[in-house]
C-alpha cells in the first residue's frame, strides 16, 4: 500500500495508458464498425457477404491471437510500425507497441461494434425506411439521414457494452509489452508480496471505475437522446 | 426492419451495373490484399516447407490437438461447469427476498464482471498459483470461473424471471415450499431457456483460455509457443492456432444454434445481459 501511495504517478500513468488505448481504439473501432455495418445491410450482396465473413472470423478469434499477429507475426513480415515513433502528437511520442495494440484492439472490436449497430438498425421501425424511400432518398441518403441517426440511439446500450468490453480488453496489451494498468499491477504485486490482495483490489477498482463511468454516461446519453417513438 | 431489403428499392438496370462495379472493386481489393500477403510471406521466406513441416508431422499434430486443443476445450468446459454452479448460487442469491443475502451477491457479481480476466489471472497466479500453489492451469480456470460465473449469474436471474409468473403462483397454491418451487418448477424451465446463452458463454470461455499464455498455462497458445521457440516459425504457428480456435468456436456456435432450434423453439434467444458484451 505504502508502495503504491509513494509511486502514485506510476499508478496514474498506467491508467492513463489504459485510457489512451481505450479512447483511440474506441473511436477507430466505432468508425470501422459503422462502415462494416453499412456494408452488411447494404444492397451489394457480395460486399454484404465479405463483411459477414470478416465479422465471423474476428468474433471467433481470441484477442490474444489477434495480438500475436500484430506483435509477433507483423515484425516477422517486416511490419514493426516503429516509424510511428517519429510522430509527435502534442508533445507525446506514439510508441510502436501502442500503435500495434490499437490496431489489434480496433480490428477485433469493430466486429462487435458492427453487430451492435445491426441490432440498432433492426430496432428502427419499418415505416421510417419506407418513408425514406418514398421521398426518393437513395440507400446512402436514407442511411445517413434517417436510419443511422435513429439506429445509433437505439444501439447505445449494446455499444456501451462493447466499449466496456474494450476497456477490459486493453489489459491484454499487458502480455505484449505495454505498461498499462494490468502490467503495472503485476509489477506492484511482485514488489509487495505481503499486500497482494490490496494491490489487486486497488487496480481492480480502477477498472470498475472506468466501467461505471462508461455505463453511467451511456445511461445519461440514452435518456437524453432516445429516439421518440 | 427484419429484411435488409427494406432499406433500398429493387435495383434497376443502371443500379445493378453500378453494384456490379462495386462487387468487382470489392473482390479486387480482397484479392489484392491476399496477393499482397502471400507475396509478403514469399518475400520473407515464410512459405518455405521447412517452417510449415511441424504442422504436417503426425507427432506435432497430435501434440497440437491433444495437449493444445483438447486441453483448451477441457479448461473451458471445467470452468463453465464451475461457473454454472457459481452462477446458480449468486443468481438465486440476487433474487433473494433477504437484503443481507441480495446485496453481497450483487456486489460479488458486479465486481467480477467489471474486472479484466487477465488482471484476475495474474493476481490468482502470483498470490496462490506459484510454487506450491494451485499452478497455472487452475489459476486460469478459477479466474474464468469467477468471470463467467458472474455473467451466468445474470443469465440465471434473467432466465428465472423469464418463466411465466403463473408457474410459481400455481406451485405455491399447491402448497410447495420456496425451495421446492425453485428446484422443481422454476430452475428446470429456466435452464431450457438459458441453454443457448450457456453455450455462447462457452465460446467466450474458450477464447479466454488463450490468456493462459501470459502465465504459461497449458493450452493451444502455449503449445504454439513451444513449437515456435523450437522451429522459429512464429508466423506459421500463429496461423495454425488461429484456424484451430476459429474452427472450434464455429462448431460451438453451430451447436448453440441447433440447441436453440431443437429445445427452445421460436422464442427469442435469451440475450446475455453483460457488462462486457461477454466478449473477450
Amino acid at each position: 500500500m505504502q508502495d503504491i501511495w509513494e509511486n502514485y504517478d506510476l499508478f496514474l500513468k498506467a491508467f492513463g495508458l489504459t485510457l489512451g488505448l481505450l479512447v483511440v481504439s474506441g473511436v477507430l473501432s466505432l468508425l470501422l464498425g459503422i462502415f462494416l455495418a453499412a456494408l452488411r445491410v447494404g444492397p451489394v450482396s457480395l460486399l454484404r457477404r465479405l463483411a459477414a465473413v470478416y465479422v465471423t472470423v474476428a468474433r471467433n478469434t481470441p484477442l490474444v491471437v489477434v495480438f500475436i499477429f500484430f506483435a509477433t507475426v507483423g515484425p516477422r513480415l517486416g511490419y514493426t510500425f516503429n516509424s510511428v515513433e517519429q510522430l509527435d502528437i502534442g508533445g507525446y511520442h506514439v510508441s510502436g507497441y501502442f500503435f500495434r495494440s490499437c490496431l489489434a484492439l480496433t480490428l477485433y472490436t469493430s466486429a462487435f461494434v458492427c453487430e451492435a449497430l445491426r441490432s440498432g438498425i433492426n430496432a428502427v421501425p419499418l415505416g421510417q425506411a419506407e418513408a425514406a424511400r418514398a421521398i426518393g432518398l437513395t440507400f446512402a441518403g436514407s442511411m445517413r439521414q434517417v436510419i443511422l441517426p435513429q439506429a445509433l440511439r437505439a444501439a447505445v446500450p449494446p455499444l456501451a457494452s462493447v466499449q466496456i468490453a474494450l476497456a477490459k480488453n486493453t489489459s491484454v496489451a499487458a502480455a505484449f509489452g505495454m505498461l498499462e494498468a494490468t502490467a503495472r499491477m503485476k509489477f506492484f504485486i511482485n514488489r509487495n508480496a505481503d499486500d497482494m490482495v490490496l494491490v489487486f483490489v486497488i487496480f481492480a477498482l480502477g477498472y470498475v471505475l472506468i466501467v461505471e463511468v462508461i455505463s453511467f454516461g451511456a445511461n445519461r446519453f440514452e435518456r437524453r437522446f432516445a429516439a421518440a417513438r | 426492419m427484419s429484411a435488409p431489403s427494406v432499406l433500398f428499392d429493387a435495383p434497376g438496370p443502371r443500379t445493378r451495373a453500378r453494384h456490379r462495379i462495386y462487387s468487382v472493386l470489392g473482390v479486387l481489393a480482397v484479392l489484392a490484399l491476399a496477393a499482397f500477403i502471400v507475396f509478403r510471406f514469399y518475400d520473407r521466406g515464410q512459405l518455405e516447407y521447412r517452417l510449415w513441416e511441424p504442422f504436417l508431422t503426425p507427432k506435432f499434430v497430435r501434440v497440437l490437438l491433444v495437449d493444445g486443443l483438447l486441453k483448451t476445450l477441457q479448461m473451458a468446459a471445467v470452468s463453465i461447469v464451475m461457473a454454472v454452479a457459481f452462477g446458480i448460487l449468486f443468481g438465486i442469491g440476487k433474487l433473494s427476498e433477504h437484503a443481507w443475502l441480495r446485496w453481497p451477491c450483487w456486489l460479488v457479481v458486479e465486481f467480477f464482471r467489471a474486472v479484466p480476466v487477465l488482471l484476475m489471472i495474474y493476481f490468482i497466479y502470483f498470490a496462490y498459483g506459484v510454487g506450491d500453489g494451485i499452478g497455472a492451469y487452475w489459476s486460469v480456470v478459477i479466474a474464468l470461473t469467477l468471470y463467467n460465473g458472474s455473467v451466468l449469474a445474470e443469465v440465471f436471474r434473467a432466465g428465472i424471471l423469464a418463466v411465466p409468473r403463473g408457474q410459481a403462483e400455481a406451485a405455491y397454491a399447491l402448497g410447495m415450499r420456496k425451495t421446492q418451487v425453485m428446484t422443481s418448477i422454476l430452475l428446470p424451465q429456466a435452464v431450457k431457456i438459458m441453454l443457448p446463452a450457456l453455450i455462447s458463454q462457452l465460446v467466450v470461455a474458450l477464447k479466454d483460455t488463450s490468456l493462459g499464455i501470459a502465465i504459461g498455462a497449458p493450452g493451444l497458445t502455449f503449445v504454439g509457443k513451444q513449437i515456435y521457440t523450437e522451429f522459429q516459425n512464429q508466423v506459421q504457428a500463429a496461423v495454425v492456432i488461429a484456424v484451430l480456435y476459429i474452427a472450434a468456436n464455429l462448431v460451438l456456435t453451430a451447436l448453440a444454434t441447433w440447441v436453440q432450434k431443437k429445445f427452445v423453439g421460436e422464442r427469442k434467444p435469451l440475450a446475455v445481459p453483460v457488462v462486457g458484451g461477454g466478449t473477450l
